[in-house]
């Protein structure tokens, strides 16, 4: 009789510490830290988590709330992001962060019809910028089609302002993913002149050589790329080997880490990519997540991701997050939050560069400003270039803009386009 | 010569090249299968495992370092010393040696007897375990093999072939990238052993006595433990070799395991227990999806070279349902 009050008492006590207190503000990250995707995914995860562990233990939560990471699995798997999300939701999750252009196209119909806001940072379905016709989607600070337009803004630069008859190629990941890019950069090549080729690369791409005999041959001026895992450095390696100019070869923000060009070795020197936000740990965030979560045996990983492109993504997202909720918290004036009252706050949020330095993040990433309407953000990113003899990132330019007059009436063409399918009427935003 | 036949030639011989790495993971198959029967879809695990486990080796990182770390709060990563490439090979290799008895004696002896099938889902999981037992040894970043293999284009081969052509010619010289030259001949000489391996030692006559009739290599004295011991260690030798040349070629990352998808056509083409198949069949793949890459892929929209190897071994396994050099099934009812 003892054992079984003794168990019952263990099982009642386990199952209260397993629930959220009824302020806990939950957030749930949907990460990768199995499977072939898993070095990128795990850096991106610690930096996630890291970040709520920081605002937990240095500032004891957020006004005082403390903040639930709830991590499921999904091994960059759509149905498994999917499973992932209906198991999470209904623990009260206020915000959803899917780390893949799959599963965020998947949670779109899921999450409105739920009302949980997603927040697909730089990634999934770009004309959920367009606020009327995706309330519950967003994208900020920067789409896969403002990406494109600042590859090509930044060859213009290069090219004095002239790329009229010049060759652009676009290799790209065979899936929803890669395609992105491609209506964007045949309506930019239509305004500059410029001839665009297309190298679609099949999962998983870790052979490319016909790829890039076709490259070797065509000789394009450049070679922008939408890459996800082996295919990035594989296609830097087989860039440097048929010794592509590699200050010409311009990946997006998801083929720009240290896992795409450090087994090129010196062969990745000079090759470059978007950038969201800047790599390196030289932030004042850094001392404190040093000394509240690393140094203090709580962080997600061991610590050496940090100031790692995809580590500062991680973490960039999870700062976007708090944000909102702190600004969620301020509009409707209580800090027991719900997913809608999120939505607000994302919808209010404005990031300024004296923001990110009361946070820690001085310089780190763009100035943008959310609303009803827009919630894509400003679409600034800079370029970034691998210096393989030091074995890191050097940012070689300021915030580029994208070219918001074509942009953004792709955005209003896709997202009319949307609503017209799903009979969605387009809220107004005032 | 005209650049256009140059550039044809230049796709067969790179084809001919992948194909030669895809025939390296194929091999493994091979070895297993004539030997045991089994089809082993851990092959490409293995390649991964024996890639990491070389890299680890060779660099000095402590093994399940997170592990320790978590559990005894330590700050473990690394031994502090490097090794060199033959010594670390010399290591994964034992390391291999170990794994091919630690399985032959924890499942393969329980399942003795069992149909293929049951020895085939053993295989499944072994490749499950496999992957996250290397992760948890070695951690999941993608690392840089350097094992002195020199990689990227040829020039003296760009020299030669760019006189072939006439002067002011819009062509740049015939690409070969030297990895893959070494990975030939790599594969030339791994054959070579194998065979002579396999022809002339006792244990190679053992092994293709097991190969033929399990029951009656049995009868005559010949221990199937041993043998399926040796069998996997040379499947884990096969293995390394794949993954030394996968792993130079893309860094050694989890997506490794996945080289295996490129050894399945090879394998229905060449036939499952001929290693000549396994060579052949990987040449026709490689020189055919290359082929259909370049020439084919523009005009239907690109990426056609992993279904079309697929095709490919489809068409054969219409014609030659055992492959090509497979042993041809014949059953009397």
């Amino acid at each position: 009789m003892r054992l079984k009050t003794t168990l019952a008492t263990a099982a009642i006590a386990t199952v209260m510490g397993v629930a959220p207190a009824m302020a806990d503000l939950v957030f749930p990250g949907l990460s990768y830290r199995t499977g072939p995707y898993a070095p990128n995914g795990i850096p991106f995860a610690d930096g996630y988590a890291d970040y709520m562990t920081l605002i937990n233990e240095r500032d004891g939560g957020l006004e005082g709330v403390k903040i639930k990471l709830i991590e499921c699995e999904t091994g960059y798997n759509t149905e498994k992001g999917v499973e992932c999300y209906e198991s999470t939701k209904g623990e009260g999750s206020l915000i959803y962060q899917p780390l893949s252009t799959g599963i965020t196209y998947q949670l779109i119909p899921k999450a409105t019809a739920d009302n949980i806001p997603v927040h697909s940072m730089g990634y999934g379905r770009t004309s959920a910028a367009d606020g009327t016709v995706f309330p519950w989607i967003f994208n900020y600070p920067a789409t896969y089609w403002d990406g494109a337009s600042i590859a090509i803004n930044h060859i213009l630069d290069l090219e004095g302002g002239n790329i009229n008859g010049k060759k652009i190629s676009l290799v790209y990941h065979n899936s929803a993913y890669g395609k992105e890019p491609i209506r964007t950069l045949e309506e930019l090549g239509k305004k500059h002149g410029y001839q665009l080729t297309l190298y679609p690369v099949d999962h998983p791409g870790q052979e490319q050589k016909a790829t890039w005999l076709q490259i070797r041959r065509d000789r394009p001026d450049y070679v922008l790329m939408w890459g996800w895992g082996v295919m990035n450095s594989v296609a830097v390696q087989e860039a440097a080997n048929i010794r592509f100019p590699m200050d010409h070869f311009i990946g997006v923000w998801w083929s720009g880490s240290e896992n795409d060009v450090l087994p090129a070795g010196d062969g990745a020197n000079g090759y470059k990519a978007l950038a969201l936000a800047n790599p390196g740990s030289d932030y004042p965030i850094y001392a404190d997540l040093k000394k509240y979560v690393h140094d203090a045996g709580k962080a997600a990983g061991d610590g050496s991701h940090a100031g790692e492109v995809l580590y500062n993504r991680g973490m960039y997202a999870a700062l976007l997050a708090v944000e909102a909720a702190r600004k969620a918290m301020e509009i409707h004036n209580t800090k027991d939050l719900t997913p809608a009252m999120i939505r607000d706050g994302m919808e209010a949020l404005e990031i300024t560069n004296e923001t990110m330095t009361n946070l820690g993040l001085p310089d780190f990433g763009p100035e943008f400003k959310v609303t009803c309407a827009n919630h894509g953000g400003s679409g600034l990113g800079k370029v970034q270039q691998w210096d393989a003899s030091a074995k890191e990132w050097k940012v070689i330019t300021d915030w580029i803009a994208a070219d918001r007059e074509v942009i953004d009436a792709l955005i209003k063409e896709d997202a009319e386009a949307y609503a017209k399918e799903n009979n969605i009427t387009p809220r107004t935003c005032e | 010569m005209s650049p256009v036949v140059l550039n044809l030639i230049e796709t067969i011989l790179n084809g001919l090249m992948a194909g030669v790495m895809y025939s390296l993971v194929a091999l493994g198959f091979v070895l297993i299968f004539k030997a045991s029967g089994i089809f082993n879809f851990a092959q490409g695990v293995m390649a991964l495992f024996a890639a990491l486990t070389l890299v680890g080796l060779q660099t000095g990182q402590v093994p399940f370092a997170h592990l320790i770390n978590a559990v005894l709060g330590t700050n473990l990563h690394s031994f502090g010393w490097t090794l060199p490439a033959f010594a670390a090979v010399i290591g994964t290799l034992l390391v291999m040696v170990l794994f091919a008895y630690l399985f032959e004696a924890l499942v393969l002896k329980h399942l003795v007897n069992q149909e293929p099938i049951i020895l085939f889902m053993a295989t499944i999981g072994l490749a499950y375990f496999l992957e996250g037992f290397g992760d948890l040894m070695w951690g999941s970043d993608v690392k840089t093999m350097d094992v002195g293999i020199p990689s990227g284009g040829s020039f003296w081969w760009e020299d030669v072939t760019l006189g072939w052509v006439a002067e002011g010619s819009d062509y740049y010289g015939m690409y070969i990238d030297r990895l893959d030259v070494v990975a030939a001949v790599v594969a030339v000489v791994l054959v070579i052993v194998l065979t002579i391996f396999s022809q002339y030692t006792r244990m190679g006559r053992a092994l293709r006595a097991v190969a033929d009739d399990h029951q009656a290599a049995l009868s005559v004295g010949i221990s199937l433990r041993t043998i399926w011991v040796v069998v996997w260690s040379i499947a884990g030798f096969v293995a390394l070799v794949a993954g030394i040349m996968w792993g130079s070629k893309s860094g050694v990352q989890f997506s490794l395991s996945l080289i295996a998808l490129k050894a399945l056509p090879v394998l229905i083409l060449g036939g499952f227990t001929s290693i000549p198949g396994a060579i052949v069949g990987g040449l026709i793949i490689g020189v055919g999806e290359k082929l259909a890459e370049i020439y084919v892929g523009p005009m239907v929209g690109g990426a056609v070279e992993n279904w079309f190897a697929y095709v490919v071994a489809l068409a054969f396994l219409l014609f030659r349902p055992q492959g090509l050099f497979g042993e041809r099934i014949i059953e009397r009812v």
